[in-house]
């Protein structure tokens, strides 16, 4: 899914995805508050558990990615929770590589941001349809945006890609609409049960 | 739903790892020789253009999987889902690239330049699999953690690490706990509406009910004084390196130097 193994990519392409997610990753800590850690680390176990739990879909088997999730409840530190979560995953199951780090962090955590500023904006405290509506779309987009970011940064890295990195677009369609139908549960729930953790963090 | 036997595995990893502690050579380095080691052996292979000087990265990685005393059969496994991905580029690559045409089965062009390139990218990934595999998978992780802190990681970005792998067993536990309630209620996982808006709302209560807990935590350790400084428990002051560590050094300064020197 977003984890572009090693080799893949081109040196320009790991330098630019690298620099953006320390900048990225840079500002997410310093607006961190020692005490929310504790906060942020649950959402980014959940990260890395959510891509073992495999959905049927039809004849496939897909896992979520949830970057627009954590988006919508982190914020800005969506990207160093997002750098920690695929950190474990390439080290403890081989998912994805150690140079291309940063490129797979960029691609999962700025479509989190644009989906957590689009989340803000049309939504305001005590109203689980409305925040299960916009949750379901901000998390498709945000899929789709990522899957898109993957094809980019593959078909920057040389023309001969393009074919692979339209097949990443297409497989994750299916993807997009399972997890808008999920994330809006998980963001119905959260909006009765806790608003306050959609609430903008600080 | 297969979070349970993932699960499992990891396990595996994890016993395995400490199964390997003290025994093999590389478990007897020091964890930051590791990261370094691991580092660089990535910076090699991804600048690295030759199909020779990539071979022999691969036999590297395989000679350290060797040292590190990995479980084959797991190791295997890693790897096979490494190939499921790449399966997809490196088949549609010899079609892709352009260039002379070795053969045309059903009328597509296969392109020595192709070969040559998926062969590129099917051996500099495998190779930093292993080579992460060997170095950093067989090292428990909160040992990770700590040898990210000695070598300069921000303090923040640490404790966020080492509170992520806390959670990971404890939202393995919930997680279990949740499944069992519903299986308990006949739910059976399919593809549907249902089945996506229940674990929607299964993972909504998970992550309630884990941030009450980590709120817990929180009070509890205020309570206690933190102030944002997390104390690495077996901190001595940091060792010096010892014997084994800078002869690794050297030895894969050489080796890097050697496959500067040939050209990459």
């Amino acid at each position: 899914m977003a984890h572009i193994p090693d080799g893949v990519l081109s040196l320009p392409v790991l330098a630019v995805g690298g620099a953006v997610s320390v900048v990225g990753v840079g500002l997410g800590l310093r607006g961190l508050d020692p005490t929310r850690t504790p906060r942020v680390a649950v959402l980014s176990a959940v990260l890395f558990v959510a891509s073992l739990v495999h959905f049927p879909a039809g004849l496939a088997s897909v896992h979520l990615l949830l970057n627009g999730l954590a988006g919508i409840i982190l914020g800005w530190a969506a990207f160093p929770a997002l750098l920690v979560a695929l950190l474990l995953q390439a080290v403890l199951f081989g998912f994805g590589g150690l140079a291309v780090l940063g490129v797979n962090t960029m691609d999962m955590a700025v479509p989190a941001l644009l989906a957590a500023s689009l989340f803000r904006l049309g939504w305001n405290q005590g109203a689980p349809r409305r925040a299960a509506l916009l949750g379901g779309a901000c998390a498709a987009g945000s899929v789709l945006l990522t899957a898109v970011m993957v094809a980019a940064v593959m078909a920057l890295s040389g023309r001969e890609f393009e074919t692979a990195a339209k097949l990443v677009v297409a497989t994750h369609l299916p993807v997009a609409g399972i997890e808008a139908v999920f994330t809006a549960a998980v963001v119905s729930l959260l909006a009765r049960v806790k608003p306050d953790m959609l609430a903008r963090p600080t | 739903m297969s979070v349970i036997p993932a699960a499992r595995a990891r396990g595996s990893a994890l016993d395995a790892a400490r199964a390997g502690e003290g025994r093999a050579l590389v478990a007897r380095l020091d964890p930051r020789s590791r990261v370094l080691l691991a580092v660089a052996f990535t910076g090699a292979v991804v600048l690295a253009e030759s199909l020779s000087a990539l071979s022999i990265a691969l036999g590297v990685a395989i000679g350290l999987a060797l040292l590190a005393r990995l479980p084959w059969r797991l190791t295997l496994r890693r790897l096979l889902a490494l190939e499921g991905f790449m399966l997809v580029v490196l088949a549609l690559l010899p079609f892709t690239v352009p260039g002379r045409i070795l053969a045309e089965p059903l009328g597509f062009g296969l392109s020595a330049e192709g070969l040559r390139q998926a062969a590129q990218i099917a051996l500099r990934a495998n190779a930093v699999a292993v080579a992460l595999a060997a170095l950093l998978g067989s090292l428990e992780v909160v040992a990770l953690g700590r040898a990210l802190a000695r070598l300069g990681a921000p303090s923040r970005l640490v404790h966020l690490f080492l509170f992520t792998v806390r959670y990971i067993g404890v939202l393995e536990q919930e997680y279990g706990r949740l499944r069992l309630a519903m299986r308990a209620r006949a739910f059976r996982p399919g593809p549907g509406l249902h089945c996506w808006t229940s674990l929607g709302h299964l993972f909504g209560m998970l992550l309630v009910r884990s941030l009450e807990r980590a709120e817990r935590i929180d009070a509890a350790m205020r309570c206690r004084g933190f102030t944002g400084r997390f104390h690495l428990l077996d901190d001595h002051g940091p060792e010096r390196p010892g014997a084994l560590d800078l002869g690794v050094g050297a030895a894969s300064t050489a080796a890097l130097l050697l496959v500067v020197g040939l050209g990459l």
